[in-house]
């Protein structure tokens, strides 16, 4: 019985660590001579930057590895460095190539000269993630070459080939995994590390670099020759998993479907009659052997996430069974105990059903101690009837709080409340609204909205939650850190001056744990607003991430908070407040604090309407 | 190489409570045995607090997840979501070990081995020592039918580097005091 890719790298009697799937990809770009890693982070991708900077650290590599702004700005560095000869690479998530999108389209036609590599991390289901996009079709309508790795030891293993075909056909490459390939752990086998440096050197080509419209017609056709080329190239072709399978329908699989796949198969005995190919070049499909594919069976059927990207370039789906003729699902993850039904009812072998979890699980919720916490609550009493837009963060979970109405997008509290603002503007009782949003994510895509509202005179409150991390994602640095990705001191923005500089009047910063006085900064900002001719006002909410340990120093002063006989069990704290170390005792009527979680930030002591929370010293 | 050994197992919790950690841990500890090792985690939003789920398959695997009903035991590190949710994991007569600190309803088939870990850690001085004390009562409970034993999650404790994920001081005597808490 012959073995599948993924065995074999099994048996590999070599060095392995034990590797996250992002750091997998991040030794892999290492390996293959990478000298330039941007990214900006976002679940699932955040870890493969990370990963890159300890290489860095402790292979003592010259390269240059830095989060950027944006997706955009990160895609435009790592590109100009691969236009000078370098071998370099961009990671994000999937939307974050949304932001991107611009120079991705662009770059296709331009093509590069060292080896450039995207990579765009998809989350089915979604874990963690506002979409379920499919960074495949994106690669598609830019028009090049993605891979679709299956496990975290491919992942690594593709890197070398990805680079190859970029430099061989002058084009960028995506890489795309999905959250189980880049948060799934395995014993991966390592490479070399080559230590000398590349040569560096921009060849001015003006027709191509700054190709005009005439120009850029040229390289669209240029594309087009290279991509059927690439639908023949060898290394990325399509492999049959389990050579010597005998039978009249076959399965196509790429990405972890790959994965889950083989186990399914042999457990429901069908290893031997369900021929299983792997894609691993979902676009372009390798033309000549999915016509072979197609002659040779009566039916096949296509598993992949998120969007039947392999399906609809079948030349001729009448054998064809997929998302598009509704054998597999559209939505959602694609997990391995509906894999298995989907292949059971293809090979006319339905297996058991599966019993799947009733229990919702618990919701996600702000740390104890947040100071996002505090502001939420405080800017539901300076704005109580107000339209809460919100954005892209940890702070998303303001949700719980009744706090946030909107979260469409980076960026979008800011555009949205300017929209909001012009809708109701002309009503008489206008309601108020104040955006909140994090230090990253005002830099990412909310200075040109806030500059946009302060020209069009918008009357709103912007919150900036700023924290000095990048906390979602595990912590990476903001511009106002003053330090970059392998802890070199950098230049420190500072939001304030940024905010004046975009032509806000009304701009002030305070730490919500002063509640009391917070709310009473608030209350001004919404006055402003309200005033004839006022337009935005800007309060930055400055405390740090209390998970950020490199803010460590700044840890406030720990209050020993305590709920006295004086609690009737009101629940208002619980519900209005919702810390996770208070809990509402109901037949006691008392409101419990858990020490074990409680952070003694001391903001519930102003919070009980009832004085009952108070601080026991 | 090619191992004999074949074992899933399912560890579950809260945010914060050190799932990852306990998982980590225990692939290292099947490298220290040689043995092939996937897991799969929960990153991003869903770390707030929310519940954490993770997988273990140690062994000849191609896939980063455990199926319902394929479990070889299950770790819950909070005891709610164990019936009707974690639990559905499980394999007929898959062993369960869970941290709880009052009587919980169970509906589960297998085995089920309960210890306060959370009271244990109270008592040994660090709250946060609670999943090294529950993962000592694991290995101890159930013995010959975990792939690996205290010594391997000693010594994988012994290799994490600086910084980050270190190794607390008090980690071994952790370990020891959930081992106790089994005998």
């Amino acid at each position: 019985m012959g073995k599948t890719a993924l065995e074999k790298d099994l048996k590999r009697d070599i060095e392995k660590e034990l590797l996250l799937g992002n750091a997998a990809l991040a030794r892999g770009l290492v390996e293959n001579g990478c000298r330039m890693a941007v990214a900006y982070p976002g679940t699932p991708s955040s870890e493969i930057l990370s990963s890159v900077a300890a290489l860095k650290t402790a292979e003592d590599l010259e390269m240059h590895v830095q989060w950027a702004v944006n997706e955009k700005v990160a895609f435009e560095i790592a590109y100009a460095g691969a236009l000078s000869g370098l071998r370099t690479a961009v990671a994000m998530k999937q939307v974050g190539l949304n932001v991107a999108s611009d120079p991705l389209m662009s770059a296709a036609y331009m093509g590069t000269k060292g080896g450039f590599i995207v990579i765009s991390a998809d989350d089915p289901g979604p874990h963690s993630s506002q979409t379920e996009q499919d960074s495949r079709l994106m690669a598609m309508m830019a028009k090049i070459p993605v891979l679709d790795p299956a496990s975290p030891a491919q992942a690594l293993e593709m890197t070398g080939p990805a680079y190859e075909m970029s430099e061989t056909f002058r084009i960028p490459v995506m890489i795309r995994p999905t959250t189980r390939v880049c948060h799934a752990r395995q014993d991966v086998p390592l490479g070399l590390i080559p230590r000398e440096r590349g040569t560096v050197a921009f060849d001015k080509e003006p027709s191509r670099w700054a190709a005009t419209p005439k120009f850029r017609f040229r390289l669209h056709g240029e594309l087009e020759e290279k991509l059927k080329v690439i639908a023949d190239y060898g290394p990325t072709a399509p492999v049959l998993l389990n050579d010597g399978a005998n039978g009249s329908k076959a399965v196509l699989v790429s990405g972890v479907a790959a994965a889950h796949m083989p186990e399914i198969l042999r457990e429901m005995g069908l290893w031997d009659r369900l021929p299983l190919y792997q894609v691993i070049q979902p676009f372009p499909l390798h033309d000549a052997v999915m016509t072979d594919v197609l002659d040779r069976y009566e039916e096949i059927l296509v598993v992949e996430e998120t969007m039947g990207v392999i399906e609809m370039q079948m030349a001729d789906r009448c054998k064809v069974r997929g998302k598009l003729t509704g054998h597999v699902d559209r939505v959602g993850e694609l997990l391995p105990e509906r894999i298995g039904e989907i292949v059971g009812e293809f090979a006319g072998q339905p297996p058991a059903s599966v019993p799947m979890p009733s229990a919702p699980g618990r919701r996600p919720t702000l740390c104890a101690g947040c100071p996002h916490r505090a502001s939420f609550f405080a800017i539901k009493k300076a704005a109580p009837k107000g339209i809460y837009t919100s954005d892209i963060g940890c702070y998303t979970l303001g949700l719980n709080l009744g706090a946030v109405d909107t979260v469409l997008c980076m960026g979008a509290a800011i555009s949205q409340a300017a929209g909001f603002y012009h809708a109701h503007k002309a009503e008489a009782k206008r309601p108020d609204i104040v955006a909140t949003m994090g230090d990253s994510t005002f830099f990412h895509a909310g200075v040109p909205a806030l500059i946009d509202a302060v020209v069009q005179n918008v009357g709103f409150v912007l919150v900036i939650l700023d924290n000095r991390t990048t906390a979602m994602t595990g912590n990476q640095p903001t511009p106002a850190s003053g330090f970059g990705a392998v802890g070199e001191p950098l230049a420190r923005l500072d939001i304030e001056t940024l905010a004046r500089g975009c032509g806000v009047g009304f701009c002030e910063t305070a730490d919500p744990y002063g509640l009391d006085d917070f709310i009473a900064l608030l209350k001004r900002a919404v006055a402003h607003t309200r005033a004839d001719g006022g337009g935005p006002a800007v309060v930055i909410a400055r405390h740090p991430c209390l998970l950020d340990r490199r803010q460590g120093a700044a840890a406030h002063e720990v209050v020993r908070v305590a709920v006295t006989d004086d609690c009737d069990g009101c629940g208002y704290c619980v519900s209005h407040f919702e810390c996770p170390a208070l809990s509402l005792d109901e037949a006691e009527d008392h409101v419990r604090l858990d020490r074990a979680l409680c952070n003694g930030c001391g903001v519930c002591v102003s919070v009980c309407p009832k004085g009952a929370i108070v601080d026991s010293g | 190489m090619t191992s004999a050994i074949q074992q899933q197992i399912v560890i579950s919790g809260v945010g914060g409570q050190g799932v990852l950690f306990v998982t980590r841990l225990l692939a290292e500890a099947a490298m220290i045995r040689n043995l092939p090792v996937f897991t799969s985690e929960t990153h991003g939003m869903a770390q707030r607090g929310g519940t954490v789920v993770s997988h273990l398959k140690v062994g000849d695997f191609s896939s980063p997840l455990i199926r319902r009903g394929k479990a070889d035991g299950l770790l819950a590190l909070k005891p709610e979501n164990v019936a009707g949710g974690h639990g559905t994991y499980l394999k007929p007569g898959g062993w369960t070990v869970v941290n709880l600190d009052r009587p919980y309803p169970h509906v589960l088939a297998g085995p089920v081995h309960e210890v306060d870990a959370d009271g244990l850690a109270e008592t040994h001085g660090d709250s946060r020592a609670m999943n090294l004390i529950l993962l000592g009562f694991a290995l101890t409970r159930i013995g010959d039918d975990f792939f690996c034993g205290p010594d391997d999650v000693r010594a994988a404790l012994e290799k994490r580097p600086a910084g980050k994920g270190a190794m607390r001081s008090d980690a071994p005597s952790a370990l020891a005091a959930g081992m106790e808490a089994a005998r």
